[in-house]
This record gives C-alpha cells, sequence and structure tokens, in this order.
C-alpha cells in the first residue's frame, strides 16, 4: 500500500492549490504578529483594564506563549475551512477528471485506495498543523521572548509558569491534530458522496460552520446534542491551558484542571474520524464507476 | 465654681498630652527602629490569592530603599501586586513624622495584646488618608496596619515577625485589598458556548484579595541601586 500513499501524496502536492493553504496561514500570522510588535501594548492594556483597577502587572505579558495562544484562538476556527479544500477533494476530483475509474481498475483494492487517500491527506493536514505550529508557537517565541503565560479568560485570569508553558503548547497541537483529522476525514466522507470538485467542499465548509454555530449557541433546546458534535470538541485544546487550584487557591506547577474533558474529547473526535472514513470506505466500494 | 472648673479641664488637658505622649512615643520608638534600615534586599516567596487569579508561588525579590522607594520583582516572571498597596509599608508609612497619633484603646491580636494607635497625616502630599496601627508596646513591632489611600482603597496589612525583629523587618507579610469584578467579553476571549455556572461566577466577585511574602532573607544596609525602581 506504501507506493499508493506515496502516488496520493505527491498528487496533492503536485496541485499549486495545496499551497494556497501554507501561503495564507504564513500571511495571517505575519500580519498578526506584525501588529502585535507594534501595537501589543495597547492590545494588552485593553485585555488587563478590568485587572489594572485592582493589580499592578509586572513583567514581559506580551510574550510569545501570549501571541500563540491569541493566534491558534483566531486560527485553529478557521484552518479547518482551508483543511476542506483538499481533502474534500480526494475522491470527488477524481471522479470529475475520470481518473476515478482508472485508479480502481488496477491490482490495489478500493478499500486500500481510499485509505491511501485518506492518509495522505492526513499527512498535507499534519504537515499545515506543523506549519500552523513553527510559525505561531516558535516564530513569536524567537520575535516576543519567552515569560510567564498570562492567560486572560472570560471570568479568571490563569497564570502559568514559564516553565510549565510549552508541553501544553505540544499537547494543544496533539489534540488540534485530531480536531483537524476530523476535518479530514469529514471531507473524505462528502467527496466519496460527489462526483465533482465545488460541491464536497463547499458542503464540509457547511457543515464545520453550521456545527459550530450550534456548539456555541446558549440554547437549552441544542444543549442535549452539543456533545455528541464534533465541532463542540474542536476547541478543547484550550483546556490545556487551565490549571487546578488548591484549597487556598494556589495553582499547581504542571498540573490541568480537566483532563476528563480532553480525554472525552479525543475519543468523540476519534469516533467521529473512525465513522467518517468507514462510510466513505463503505460508500467507494458500493460506488457504480462504470456509469 | 468657675476656678474649679478651669482646674478640672486644665488637668483633663495635661493627662491629654501626657497620653499623647506617651503615644507619640511608641510610635516613635517603632520609626526609630525601622529609621536604622536605609534600604534593603529581600527574598521571598509570594502567594497570590485573589479568587478570579490562578497563580502559583513565585520566588521574588524585595528592593527597599529610603524613604519610600519599594519594589518587588519576580525572579523571571510575571509579578502580580495590589495597586498601590505595596508602598503602603511600615518603612514608607513611617518614613515621616508629619502625622498626629491618637491612642485608640488597646486590643488582643495573636495572643499579645497590643496598643492601636491611628495616624492621620498632616501633610496633604501623603499617599494616605488614615492608618490604624496594632502596635506591641514590648518590642515596639507593628503587628498589623489598615491605611485608607487617596486613589486607591483600603488595605490591611498583617505581619509575622522573626530573625530581623532587631530591625523591626517582617519575616511574613500580608497585604489584604479589595478586589473589583473582573469579565471579559466572550467575544475578545473566543470562548463561546462553555460560559461558567451562575454561582461560580458570583463566587469570584466583589472578594477580599490577599498577597502574602513569606521573606527567607535580608540584606539589610548593604545600598541598592537606585535604578531597580
Amino acid at each position: 500500500m506504501w507506493p499508493i500513499i506515496q502516488i496520493e501524496t505527491f498528487k496533492i502536492f503536485k496541485r499549486p492549490r495545496t499551497y494556497i493553504a501554507f501561503g495564507a496561514i504564513a500571511a495571517l500570522i505575519l500580519v498578526i504578529q506584525m501588529g502585535l510588535k507594534i501595537d501589543g501594548e495597547s492590545y494588552a492594556a485593553f485585555l488587563m483594564k478590568d485587572i489594572n483597577n485592582t493589580l499592578i502587572v509586572d513583567g514581559n505579558v506580551l510574550n510569545g506563549y501570549l501571541v500563540c495562544y491569541i493566534l491558534l484562538q483566531l486560527l485553529l476556527v478557521h484552518v479547518p475551512l482551508l483543511v476542506a479544500l483538499i481533502a474534500a477533494d480526494m475522491i470527488s476530483g477524481e471522479a470529475n477528471l475520470g481518473t476515478l475509474r482508472l485508479l480502481l481498475t488496477t491490482p490495489y483494492s478500493r478499500t486500500q485506495w481510499i485509505l491511501a487517500k485518506f492518509i495522505a491527506a492526513s499527512f498535507y493536514t499534519i504537515l499545515l498543523l506543523i506549519w500552523l505550529a513553527f510559525l505561531a508557537l516558535f516564530l513569536s517565541m524567537w520575535i516576543f521572548g519567552t515569560d510567564d503565560l498570562f492567560l486572560m479568560k472570560s471570568n479568571y485570569v490563569v497564570l502559568i509558569e514559564g516553565q510549565d508553558v510549552f508541553w501544553r503548547y505540544v499537547g494543544a497541537f496533539v489534540f488540534a491534530s485530531f480536531s483537524l483529522l476530523t476535518v479530514t476525514a469529514l471531507g473524505f466522507l462528502m467527496s466519496s458522496l460527489a462526483n465533482n470538485s465545488i460541491g464536497p467542499i463547499v458542503a464540509t465548509i457547511s457543515a464545520i460552520v453550521f456545527f459550530t454555530i450550534l456548539s456555541t449557541l446558549n440554547i437549552p433546546l441544542f444543549s442535549a446534542i452539543k456533545p455528541y458534535l464534533f465541532t463542540t470538541h474542536m476547541n478543547n485544546w484550550k483546556e490545556f491551558f487551565d490549571i487546578k487550584v488548591t484549597d487556598s487557591n494556589e495553582a499547581i506547577t504542571g498540573s490541568i484542571l480537566n483532563v476528563a474533558k480532553i480525554k472525552n474529547s479525543i475519543i468523540v473526535l476519534v469516533v467521529h474520524i473512525i465513522l467518517f472514513v468507514s462510510a466513505s470506505v463503505w460508500i467507494v466500494r458500493k460506488k457504480d464507476i462504470l456509469s | 465654681m468657675k476656678f474649679k472648673s478651669t482646674i478640672f479641664i486644665g488637668i483633663l488637658i495635661f493627662i491629654q498630652s501626657l497620653t499623647n505622649a506617651q503615644t507619640n512615643a511608641l510610635v516613635e520608638r517603632v520609626r526609630l527602629k525601622l529609621n536604622t534600615v536605609n534600604d534593603y534586599t529581600a527574598e521571598g516567596v509570594m502567594k497570590t490569592d485573589v479568587s478570579f487569579i490562578k497563580a502559583s508561588l513565585g520566588k521574588v525579590k524585595v528592593y527597599y530603599k529610603k524613604p519610600n522607594l519599594i519594589k518587588v520583582k519576580k525572579d523571571g516572571g510575571i509579578s502580580l501586586l495590589p495597586k498601590g498597596g505595596v508602598s503602603i509599608t511600615m518603612n514608607s508609612l513611617l518614613s515621616t513624622d508629619k502625622y498626629i497619633a491618637i491612642e485608640a484603646g488597646k486590643q488582643l491580636y495573636k495572643g499579645k495584646t497590643l496598643d492601636v494607635i491611628k495616624l492621620v497625616p498632616t501633610d496633604d502630599k501623603l499617599d494616605w488618608v488614615i492608618s490604624t496601627l496594632w502596635i506591641d508596646p514590648v518590642e515596639a513591632l507593628v503587628y498589623k496596619t489598615f491605611t485608607t489611600t487617596k486613589d486607591n482603597g483600603s488595605f490591611e496589612i498583617e505581619m509575622d515577625y522573626g530573625a530581623y525583629t532587631s530591625y523591626g523587618l517582617p519575616s511574613k507579610i500580608v497585604f489584604g485589598f479589595n478586589t473589583k469584578d473582573y469579565k471579559l467579553p466572550n467575544g475578545i476571549t473566543l470562548e463561546f458556548g462553555d460560559e461558567a455556572p451562575i454561582s461560580k461566577q458570583k463566587a469570584m466577585k466583589n472578594k477580599k484579595g490577599t498577597i502574602e511574602i513569606a521573606y527567607s532573607s535580608y540584606i539589610i544596609n548593604k545600598g541598592v541601586s537606585s535604578s531597580l525602581f
């Protein structure tokens, strides 16, 4: 199966469209980093308006770790759309060009082809995430330096010691890979249902937007279905940046507040990946390629 | 009758002046003890306890220089300090003699009978409006203060003493202050659909915060550069 994985990966990286996502991420990150470098102090002052009423915050608040968190908050919502551009075209693109029939008549089975295509699309997704991590984390650390992570959430503030931050980002990126692979699998499923490129891409993006809105709405009617939506769990990488406290409100270095929530989210995302890919395999195995 | 009344009022004024003199003498003893310290560098561990802040213990260095320069710096990290509160230490409070001391009785505090003395500044330029001191008359040590400032609210400071009693420097200091509400819109934090329960949000509001520094060592009167402040 290795040769067909190589072929599929080669096909992905041969297309100019593949590099749009890498370019878009680089442009967005560099623009935000430039903005924060030039006028970050006023942005930080705006964020800390309430805190500054009571406390004096002394130190490099706007350091590389905080900049990376800001970037991930903004980008991890939109990167799925870039992933969909490639994943949702993997099967339907071939069907549109008429090359799917050719592929499926080779000695490799349909299941092998579908899995090879999914592995190649996953490789693209992981590479995109590594690119994002390199620019958002390492470049920010280089430009803004490192210090404690002073994280301002909606109702409280978390101050994580500098030496306790990096592993949390490693965890967050690993978690994000499950989120993005779920999107890859969804795009793949949509792709298996159509015979043109645009339809599955638009359908995948629409599904992500639709379910994201359902996940973020605080309406009791939707609360029952929220735990089963993959979009509810995609943003839980943030859980790596919440910390346990003792009874005397002393933060415990190296702890995560809600490990169970992270585990649960990973399980839900993995189940979605397995379901979507299995459904894609089943659909393609039944697909009529003679018409 | 008029003569007797005049004598009685005269005695009262005399007693009052004697009382004031004693009170001033105790504050003066504290002031003289603190005035032996021109500067210090102290190392310690700081603990922040504010309802809406999750922070771990951090090693800090505290720099002081007469008359009222003080700086708390965390070792390679971000430190949180009560606004305006840290500068209201005993050394800075009693670095001036422009105040009136009023005796306000005695109180039992941590097993010690302490003299309660209220200080009212006579210099308009001072940051504070009134300060109450709980002083041990035997050791001339201040164990507790409650100070109301012009701009930054009220601060309660509690002190424990150890190896540096002779300089009037505490081994542990706890700053107590009132915190204001903290809330950032979800649109800024991008935390949609993940609201904390209302009971939890209420618990984080209108609470008193404390910052505690436990000192491990002092370097006294060895010089501190002004550039540190």
